[in-house]
């Protein structure tokens, strides 16, 4: 089913998490990172309490290790880059494993791949527990506006329309003997990329007309928006906040 | 006789390069009517279809639904008068959730709250979707898609229902639902098919349109004994089907 490839991103469940109303997560989320970004890079310690906090919101929304890691594995290209710095970076250098590194490069490769990785799992943690719908409804209550939403709604449902076209199309190539993996048949290929934007394109001006019928003027209705408490708020801002303490600390002490 | 719902006088439409799509049509349908729009693809059914709700505006002629002439200034009012369910449930189904797709139409029309809710519920109950409300439309097969898609339109309390193929890439059990349901309610419809026997089923009246002009208008059953007729547009019945006489 197309379907499970787009909403792989969220897990479903009852958890204390899944339960919040979305807005309040995707302020959570923000300033969490926020605070990760702002975090001194020779902060150790308070690196490991970020990653803790995590690690334990990962354990209360049960999202399981494995579906975690295979998440997580979007960030392998952006390691593999970081990895090079030590070798390219200037000024002092010393010897490691044999091999003449440089000391600003090696800050510099564990700056990025600490700060992404925390990145990331924060946006793993909102997304698996945060049903697409429910995001795009939780934007919308934070103000952002509607014609931006609206976009990003359209994209999240085109997306496995486009994709069960391509896997049609792809299987009807390969039904008549197309083989993808020689390059010397990239030219079919390129060519039935294109049809597929010739068909999205058609398929925007369906979409519009049936749009249209609907009594569509060029204004999205608004989407309906959620309430939070003080109590809820202050629950949901206590991480951030508690994750802002420790950056403020490691910045204090430096 | 009443106002009719729909009212297509000397109906002419041709494309900008000059390709006539509709010649001269007249049609009328009265307000309780079901009928079944014939012809073989590329006969205009479509166009004749989009002129209804006003997404084409007629070039000569003239449509009239219950009275309100179509014209740049009625366009809106046509729109919630004639309520169009596309060919492809992917092309109406753009909201992230059902019951924000089904939503769309009444909110277009300005109503918020309650009344909104009220007329979402009514509509897929109307279509037995109500336990779908908040899922994503991809998650749906591909018979509930179009059964949403009719719930969307429905929502806006048209006076007629115009159907585009409903029955296209429905499996025999989608099929016999969507009968179920289209027999049900109680409003005017027009269903553009070449389903034959789907037509004869719902439909005790049927429209042959072929080069873009109505070249049969009569009850179905007689329409579809007519051999001659049937030959003539590329009209056939599906094998081993026998009308009953």
């Amino acid at each position: 089913m197309a379907g499970a490839h787009v909403h792989a991103l969220y897990r479903h469940g009852d958890s204390l998490l899944h339960g919040l109303p979305p807005h309040t997560k995707i302020v959570a989320a923000f300033a969490f990172v926020l605070a990760v970004v702002a975090t001194p890079r020779t902060a150790w310690w308070a690196f490991a309490a970020h990653a803790a906090v995590l690690i334990s919101l990962v354990a209360v929304a049960r999202l399981g290790w494995r579906f975690v890691a295979s998440r997580m594995a979007v960030e392998i290209p952006f390691v593999l880059v970081a990895l090079t710095l030590p070798f390219f970076g200037g000024g002092e250098t010393r010897e490691l494993l044999g091999v003449q590194v440089s000391v600003e490069g090696l800050w510099d490769m564990w700056n990025i791949v600490a700060k992404a990785t925390l990145g990331l799992l924060t946006s793993i943690v909102l997304a698996a527990t945060t049903p697409i719908p429910e995001l795009l409804r939780g934007l919308g209550t934070l103000r952002v506006p509607r014609v931006i939403t609206a976009i990003a709604g359209f994209m999240v449902r085109y997306l496995d329309v486009v994709l069960g076209e391509f896997r049609r199309m792809s299987i009807a190539m390969r039904s008549r003997g197309h083989d993808p993996s020689w390059i010397g048949q990239i030219k079919p290929f390129g060519r039935g990329i294109g049809r597929l934007f010739v068909r999205s394109y058609e398929r925007g001006e369906r979409v519009y007309l049936a749009m249209a019928s609907r009594g569509f003027t060029g204004t999205m209705p608004a989407a309906a928006s959620d309430q939070a408490g003080a109590a809820t708020w202050a629950a949901v801002l206590a991480i951030p906040a508690g994750a802002w303490v420790v950056t403020l600390a490691a910045l204090g002490t430096l | 006789m009443s106002t009719p719902t729909i009212a297509v006088e000397a109906l002419s439409y041709s494309y900008p390069d000059g390709t006539a799509a509709l010649a001269d049509v007249d049609l009328h349908i009265h307000p309780g009517e079901r009928v079944a729009l014939l012809g073989p693809n590329g006969a205009g059914k479509t166009t004749l279809v989009l002129h209804m709700n006003g997404i084409h505006m007629p070039q000569d002629g003239s449509v009239t639904v219950s009275g309100l002439r179509l014209a740049a200034d009625t366009v809106m009012e046509i729109r919630r008068r004639v309520g169009v369910v596309f060919q492809d449930p992917d092309d109406q189904l753009f909201m992230p959730t059902v019951w924000e797709d089904v939503a769309f139409g009444p909110q277009n029309l300005g109503l918020a709250g309650d009344a909104v809710h009220r007329r979402v519920a009514a509509a897929l109950a109307a279509v037995g979707m109500d336990a779908a409300a908040q899922r994503p439309p991809n998650h749906l097969s591909y018979g509930q898609k179009r059964r949403v898609a009719i719930a969307g339109v429905l929502a806006m309390r048209p006076e007629i229902l115009v159907l585009d193929e409903p029955t296209s890439n429905l499996d025999p059990a989608s099929r016999r639902e969507l009968t179920s349901i289209l027999a049900r309610l109680d409003m005017t419809q027009l269903i553009v098919t070449h389903d034959l026997p789907y037509a004869l089923e719902l439909c005790p009246r049927a429209i042959v349109i072929d080069e873009g002009r109505i070249v049969a208008d009569a009850p179905t059953g007689e329409l579809l004994a007519d051999e001659e007729l049937m030959a003539a547009h590329r009209l056939e019945l599906p094998f081993g089907f026998q009308l009953r006489s």
